[in-house]
């Protein structure tokens, strides 16, 4: 049983020259980030590659200060970066890209625009049609539960539904990547679990390419494709596991033995360092 | 029948100034027992009857004299709005203009107004332009500092975002820096109505011949201290209705915050 746990997560190293990959959705090359400050440099991110594909759903998992955050602000075009670039559907990011939505750990809602008019936040900044996208709107929502809150207030609503209105208004203008920044970490974890079925169902069904990244192992295993594990600052990439579970997964699998073998080997990587998450 | 009465007389305990109101009628109760408890002459403290006698008396001038000192104080209001929420703007919004400016900003606060206030007179003459120089100078500096930590509180997030999403300048400040600095700047422009009529009435001290500071110096020299008790009831007066006019402003302005939320929540 074991080994045949260990074939299916395979381990790998860095990917070098992947091009031959099904169409690549973010390419990230050589990309490197150091933060110029009056106290001096201070290195974030050493020179990583990535490639994620179209489609594809991948968690990146670190300890604190390992710069995840810092790769996900480069990716939005947030942060220039400090050598290397990063290629959206084929073009080099300077400015935000139009393809990408974000969530943020906190949900940021304008507490001044009730749930329907937060969502259409980014349809309005970008002047997009807006009877299309409203129909569009009201649909996320009611796919988040949320069809009988869209007229109430942020404040009105519970952190879970806060956080699914958030992840709404990153998927209204229909982008191709969403990136999530630690996005379930404030929740409760009753709350977070429920949060994982229901962002591997907005996967499953819109076929979005989805950059997680997370504090939580078990949430990267449960989600991912593939699991980035980041090192310690200056962040580098320390491995790459693909996740072969079948989908769709549900909440027991956590006690599968391939699972639970992933999850000891990504955590095996900060004890060896004598962190813990 | 009697607990319809009940229910009355408990709503009109919960309204929201029969309890002020309780506590000046018992403020003035004490003074009344004071003046006579400790025989305190007259010229010294007027009882409450007299200042009352006063307003009777006087009421109508009052009533008149009150009118330019509130429009000084309205003047000087909307100059310290009008000036200081852009100045608030561009100090929060750059730090080479905070850098310069905020510092001799506050410098200039420590200048004692009063002091600077006879000043005016000799530039402006004895008109209106000194007391709404004076009202101004008074009420701006409260609506700069609640203006810049407005506008600077601004989660680095909720920045994050509306610069993901791509937004002008222009969008990034009316649909999320403006709205989120509101609560803050009303907050500013509410001791700012109050520090005006401040402002007013000493611009009045130093040189007019209209308004209540008028009358409070007047009434001073004249020993007519009734009189001056009554001019500072209708200050009073001024200053509570102009911090009532802005705070049902803010009502509607700002229903979605925190602090507005109570009686928000029942209509939502």
């Amino acid at each position: 049983m074991s080994r045949q746990a260990n074939a299916m997560a395979r381990f790998r190293v860095v990917p070098k020259g992947e091009a031959s990959a099904p169409r690549q959705m973010i390419q990230i090359r050589n990309l490197a980030k150091t933060y110029r400050t009056r106290g001096g440099d201070v290195p974030s991110l050493r020179p990583i590659n990535l490639d994620v594909s179209d489609g594809e759903f991948v968690a990146v998992v670190g300890p604190s200060g390992c710069g995840k955050s810092t790769l996900l602000k480069l990716i939005a075009g947030l942060i220039p970066p400090t050598e290397g670039e990063i290629r959206i559907g084929g073009v080099a990011v300077q400015d935000p890209p139009d393809d990408v939505g974000i969530v943020f750990q906190n949900p940021v809602l304008l507490p001044w625009r009730s749930v329907l008019r937060n969502v259409m936040l980014p349809v309005e900044v970008r002047k997009l049609d807006r009877e299309t996208h409203l129909a569009r709107a009201r649909k996320l929502l009611s796919m988040a539960g949320l069809e009988d809150f869209q007229n109430k207030y942020p404040w009105q609503l519970s952190g879970g539904m806060q956080q699914r209105a958030a992840i709404c208004r990153a998927l209204v203008h229909d982008p191709k990547i969403v990136l999530m920044d630690e996005p379930f970490g404030a929740l409760d974890a009753m709350t977070r679990e429920r949060m994982n079925l229901e962002l591997q169902r907005i996967h499953h069904d819109t076929g979005k390419t989805i950059l997680l990244i997370t504090h939580s192992i078990p949430e990267a295993v449960f989600l991912a494709d593939r699991v980035v594990v980041m090192s310690e600052r200056p962040g580098a990439i320390a491995a790459i596991y693909d996740v072969t579970l079948p989908r769709p997964r549900d909440l027991e699998i956590m006690g599968h033995p391939t699972f639970v073998d992933l999850t000891q080997r990504i955590r095996g990587h900060f004890y060896a360092r004598g962190h813990l998450d | 029948m009697t607990s319809k009465l009940a229910r009355a007389s408990q709503n009109l305990l919960n309204s929201a100034w029969i309890k002020p109101f309780g506590l000046l009628v018992l403020t003035v109760v004490l003074w009344d027992l004071t003046v006579r408890i400790f025989a305190i002459p007259p010229y010294l403290v007027p009882p409450p009857k007299d200042v009352a006698v006063a307003f009777w008396n006087e009421g109508g001038m009052l009533l008149v004299e009150a009118v330019p000192t509130t429009m000084a104080t309205l003047g000087g209001f909307f100059l310290s709005a009008l000036f200081g929420i852009p100045i608030a703007m561009l100090i929060a919004g750059s730090r080479t203009v905070e850098s310069y400016v905020y510092p001799l900003l506050v410098f200039s606060q420590s200048v004692p107004k009063v002091a600077v206030a006879p000043l005016f007179v000799v530039w402006f003459g004895f008109g209106m332009a000194p007391k709404v120089i004076s009202a101004f100078l008074l009420g701006f500096f409260p609506v700069v500092v609640a203006g810049v930590q407005g506008f600077k509180s601004l989660d680095p997030e909720m920045r994050d975002l509306v610069r993901s999403m791509k937004a002008s300048r222009l969008q990034s400040f009316y649909m999320v820096s403006l709205p989120h600095a509101l609560p803050a700047i009303f907050a500013g422009l509410k001791v700012s109505v109050t520090l005006a009529v401040v402002g007013a009435v000493v611009g009045e001290f130093v040189g007019a011949n209209s308004g209540i500071g008028f009358v409070l110096q007047r009434s001073i020299g004249n020993f007519e201290l009734p009189t001056m008790f009554a001019a500072l009831v209708i200050l009073a007066m001024i200053s509570a209705i102009l911090f009532w006019l802005i705070d049902l402003l803010e009502r509607f302005t700002v229903p979605w915050h925190a602090s507005q939320r109570h009686d928000f929540a029942a209509t939502a």
